[in-house]
C-alpha cells in the first residue's frame, strides 16, 4: 500500500460548484450551474450525431492529478488485458485553474490537446469548459457499470445533470484538521477557526472559492442560496480574522506540510490529505466536518474536444465503475468513491490479506473520511456557483481577504 | 560587391538574437500591452475598449502590494550589498589560487532548485524547527515566537536566493582593479579606509550597479518567497499578478498590474543610473 492521493500541488486545486452527495438535500433547491448555453435535449442530439461517427481506436490518453491512481497501475494494466486497448496515462494536471489556462488557448484555435479523458473539479473551469463547448457529451449508452454501480448521488450531481459532460472520479470534503498535541479540546464549529486562543496558528486555504464557502458557513449561510451581501458580511468576518492576527497563512497544498510540523494547529483541511497523511507519516492528525457545515468536491473525467480516440476514452471511463477496480483505486487514494459496492470489497480484501497490509486495508475500509455518514451527507454543502456573470464581483469581494 | 557583403556581416550576426527578441519578447509585451486596455471574461472573450481604468483600479486595489514589493526589494538588495561586498573583495584580493574554487561554491547552491531551497528553509525556520526548538526550550526566545511568515523571513529569503547575482558582478569588477593604485594611494598618505573609500570603491560602482539591477529587479517581481515563507500581510506584487492570470482569470487587470511594474522598476533603474553617473555606469556595467 502507499501513501498517495494528490499530494503535491493541489494549489487552487478545490473548485466551487454543486457536488456529489449534497445534491440529496439541495437538489430541492434549484442549484443553477454556469450558464449552459446548450439545452439538455440539443446536447443529447449533437452527442448522438458525432457518437455515431466514431471508431474504435486501439489507444487512450488520460490527463490526471499526480499521485491519483494506484501506483502500480494495476487498474489500467488490467483494462489493457481486458480489451487490447493501450493506455497512456500522465500526471500532468497540477491544479484547475493552470490546465484550463493550459489547454484553452489548444482548444479555442480547433487543436487537439491529445488528451482524451481530463480530471476537472467541479467549478469555474469545469462550467467554462462546458460553456465554451470544449468538452464531448459523453456517449450514455456505453456507461453501463457507471448506471448500474454509481450511488444515487453520483448520478444526480447539481452541476452536471444527467451526467452529460462528465462522470466522478472522487470525491473529497473541506472541513477543519487539527493536531490533538497543541488543540485539547477538539473543534466542532467553524467559529473554532475564529478562536483567539489559536492566534497564530490557524491555517486558512488561499482559494477564494474555499475561504467563501467557510466564512458563509462562519454567518449560517447555504453557499448555494447566498447572495452577493452576504458574501460582504462573509469578507469581512474572513477580514476581521486576518486582521486580529489570527490567520497564520492561506496556504495551497502545503497546509498539510505546516499542520504537521506544528506551525499550525488548526486548519481548513481536505479529508483525504489528513488519511494519507496519518497512514504514511505517523500523525495523529483529526479531521471533522463542522457542525455549520463543510464543503464537498467532486473530481469529474470529462473527454476534451477534438479527443482523438473518444470510443476508447468512453470504455475506460466506464471500465473504473467495475466495483473491483473502484475498490483498487480506493485503497490508493483514499478519497470517496462514487461506486459504494467497493466498500465490501475492500473489507473482504483486508480480512484476507495480512500483516501491514490488512491494517491499511482495514483503515480505508472502515474510515470515515473515505465512508461518509448519512449524517455527514447532510452537513456538507456545494461551492458557490460561479456564472460568468458574478465571477467578477466574487473574486473583488474575496481576494482582498487572501492579498493581504 | 565584397564591401557590400562586408557592410551585411553585422546584420547578419545580429538577426538571430535579434529575431528572437522580436517574437518572444516584443510581440508579447505589445500583446500584454493592448490587453491591459480590454474588458471581457474568459467565456465572452477579451475586446480593445481602451478601458484605461483598469490601471486606476489595479492601483487603487493593490498600492499596498506595489509599495511593499518596493520596499521588500530595496532591504533586500542592501543586504545583498552589505553581505556580497566583502564576499566578492575577499575572493578578489585574498582569494589567491582558490579564486575558482570559492566562486564555484558560491554558486553551488544554485545546483539546488530555487523552489526546493526556499522549501527547506521553510523546514529549518519552522515554530518547531531545527533553529528555533533549541532557542525554545533554553528560554531564550518566548514559546509563541516565530519566523516563519514574517516580513523578516520574506525579505532573509530574498536575500539569501539573489545574493550570488550581487557577488558576482562585483566581483568581475574588483578583480579588475590593479592593486597597484591602492598601494599608490597609501604612499600618498591615504589611510587603508581611505583608500578604499576613494580608490576601490569608485572603481567598483559598475560591479555594484549591475549587481543592484540583477538582483533589485527579480526581487521586487518575486512570488515564491512571500508564498512559501510570508503570512498573511506579506504578499508581494508578483504573487497579485499570477493570482489575476490564473485565479481570477481578470488579464486585463494582471496585464495593467505587469505594465505597472515594468514602469516602476525602468523609471527606479533610470533615474538611480542618473544618480550614479548617468549612462557611463550602464555602458561600465556591460564591460
Amino acid at each position: 500500500m502507499t501513501k498517495n492521493g494528490r499530494m503535491l500541488s493541489r494549489r487552487n486545486a478545490l473548485r466551487l460548484g454543486g457536488a456529489s452527495a449534497a445534491a440529496m438535500g439541495l437538489a430541492a433547491c434549484g442549484v443553477q450551474g454556469a450558464a449552459k448555453q446548450q439545452s439538455t435535449a440539443q446536447a443529447e442530439s449533437a452527442a448522438d450525431k458525432f457518437w455515431k461517427a466514431q471508431k474504435q481506436t486501439g489507444q487512450v490518453n488520460f490527463a490526471n492529478w499526480a499521485l491519483y491512481i494506484d501506483p502500480s497501475h494495476t487498474t489500467l494494466k488490467d483494462f489493457t488485458a481486458a480489451t487490447g486497448i493501450k493506455v497512456n496515462y500522465s500526471e500532468v494536471i497540477q491544479d484547475d485553474s493552470s490546465y484550463f489556462a493550459k489547454i484553452n488557448p489548444v482548444l479555442s484555435s480547433g487543436q487537439s490537446t491529445g488528451a482524451d479523458i481530463m480530471v476537472i473539479t467541479d467549478g469555474l473551469q469545469f462550467d467554462e469548459l462546458v460553456e465554451l463547448g470544449e468538452v464531448i457529451p459523453l456517449d450514455q449508452s456505453m456507461l453501463t457499470n457507471f448506471h448500474k454501480n454509481a450511488g444515487t448521488p453520483y448520478q444526480h450531481r447539481s452541476f452536471d445533470p444527467g451526467n452529460i459532460y462528465s462522470v466522478p472520479w472522487a470525491s473529497g470534503v473541506t472541513g477543519i484538521a487539527w493536531n490533538p498535541k497543541y488543540v485539547t479540546q477538539p473543534p466542532t464549529s467553524i467559529a473554532d477557526l475564529w478562536n483567539p486562543k489559536y492566534a497564530g496558528h490557524v491555517g486558512m486555504m488561499s482559494d477564494p472559492q474555499e475561504i467563501a464557502n467557510f466564512g458563509l458557513f462562519k454567518i449560517g449561510v447555504d453557499p448555494v442560496t447566498s447572495t452577493e451581501s452576504d458574501w460582504h458580511t462573509a469578507a469581512s468576518q474572513l477580514m476581521q480574522q486576518r486582521n486580529s492576527g489570527i490567520v497564520r497563512q492561506y496556504y495551497d497544498q502545503s497546509y498539510i506540510n505546516a499542520l504537521s510540523k506544528g506551525d499550525t494547529w488548526i486548519t481548513m483541511a481536505w479529508s483525504g490529505d489528513i488519511f494519507q497523511q496519518n497512514l504514511s507519516s505517523g500523525t495523529n492528525l483529526q479531521f471533522v466536518i463542522p457542525k455549520e457545515g463543510g464543503t464537498i468536491w467532486t473530481d469529474n473525467m470529462m473527454i476534451p474536444k477534438y479527443a482523438p480516440n473518444p470510443v476508447a476514452a468512453m470504455k475506460l471511463i466506464d471500465w473504473f465503475y467495475k466495483p473491483e477496480m473502484a475498490a483498487l483505486l480506493t485503497e490508493a487514494i483514499n478519497y470517496i468513491t462514487p461506486v459504494p459496492a467497493a466498500q465490501g470489497i475492500i473489507s473482504a480484501a483486508a480480512a484476507k490479506a495480512s500483516g501491514s497490509d490488512k491494517a491499511t486495508l482495514g483503515a480505508v475500509a472502515s474510515s470515515p473520511l473515505v465512508w461518509l455518514s448519512a449524517d455527514e451527507y447532510s452537513r456538507v454543502k456545494n461551492y458557490v456557483p460561479i456564472t460568468s456573470k458574478n465571477r467578477a464581483s466574487f473574486y473583488s469581494i474575496f481576494q482582498p481577504v487572501t492579498a493581504g | 560587391m565584397r564591401r557590400l557583403r562586408a557592410a551585411a556581416v553585422p546584420y547578419l550576426l545580429i538577426m538571430p538574437g535579434g529575431l528572437w527578441l522580436i517574437i518572444f519578447f516584443a510581440i508579447p509585451v505589445v500583446a500584454l500591452l493592448s490587453l491591459s486596455t480590454q474588458q471581457g471574461d474568459v467565456v465572452h472573450g477579451f475586446t480593445q475598449t481602451f478601458h484605461f481604468a483598469n490601471y486606476a483600479y489595479a492601483w487603487d486595489n493593490y498600492h499596498d502590494q506595489f509599495i511593499r514589493s518596493l520596499i521588500y526589494g530595496g532591504i533586500a538588495t542592501i543586504l545583498c550589498i552589505l553581505l556580497g561586498y566583502p564576499v566578492a573583495y575577499w575572493i578578489a584580493f585574498r582569494g589567491g589560487a582558490h579564486k575558482s574554487t570559492y566562486l564555484f561554491l558560491l554558486l553551488l547552491p544554485f545546483f539546488v532548485s530555487f523552489v526546493l531551497r526556499t522549501v527547506s528553509w521553510q523546514y529549518f525556520l519552522s515554530d518547531n524547527g531545527l533553529l528555533l526548538a533549541p532557542l525554545k526550550s533554553a528560554g531564550i526566545v518566548p514559546q509563541n515566537f516565530r519566523i516563519l511568515a514574517t516580513a523578516p523571513a520574506v525579505i532573509g529569503g530574498l536575500t539569501y536566493n539573489y545574493l550570488p547575482f550581487m557577488v558576482l558582478p562585483i566581483y568581475v569588477a574588483l578583480e579588475r582593479i590593479d592593486f597597484k593604485l591602492v598601494e599608490a594611494a597609501q604612499d600618498l598618505y591615504a589611510s587603508r579606509a581611505t583608500a578604499f573609500r576613494r580608490v576601490v570603491v569608485p572603481l567598483s560602482l559598475p560591479g555594484i550597479f549591475a549587481g543592484v539591477l540583477l538582483t533589485f529587479v527579480p526581487v521586487a517581481a518575486d512570488y515564491v518567497n512571500a508564498s512559501i515563507l510570508g503570512g498573511t500581510s506579506n504578499t508581494m506584487i508578483g504573487n497579485i499578478i499570477q493570482d489575476q492570470f490564473l485565479n481570477s482569470q481578470d488579464f486585463p487587470t494582471g496585464a495593467a498590474l505587469s505594465f505597472m511594474l515594468m514602469a516602476l522598476l525602468l523609471i527606479g533603474m533610470f533615474s538611480y543610473a542618473r544618480a550614479l553617473g548617468t549612462e557611463e555606469v550602464l555602458e561600465a556595467a556591460a564591460r
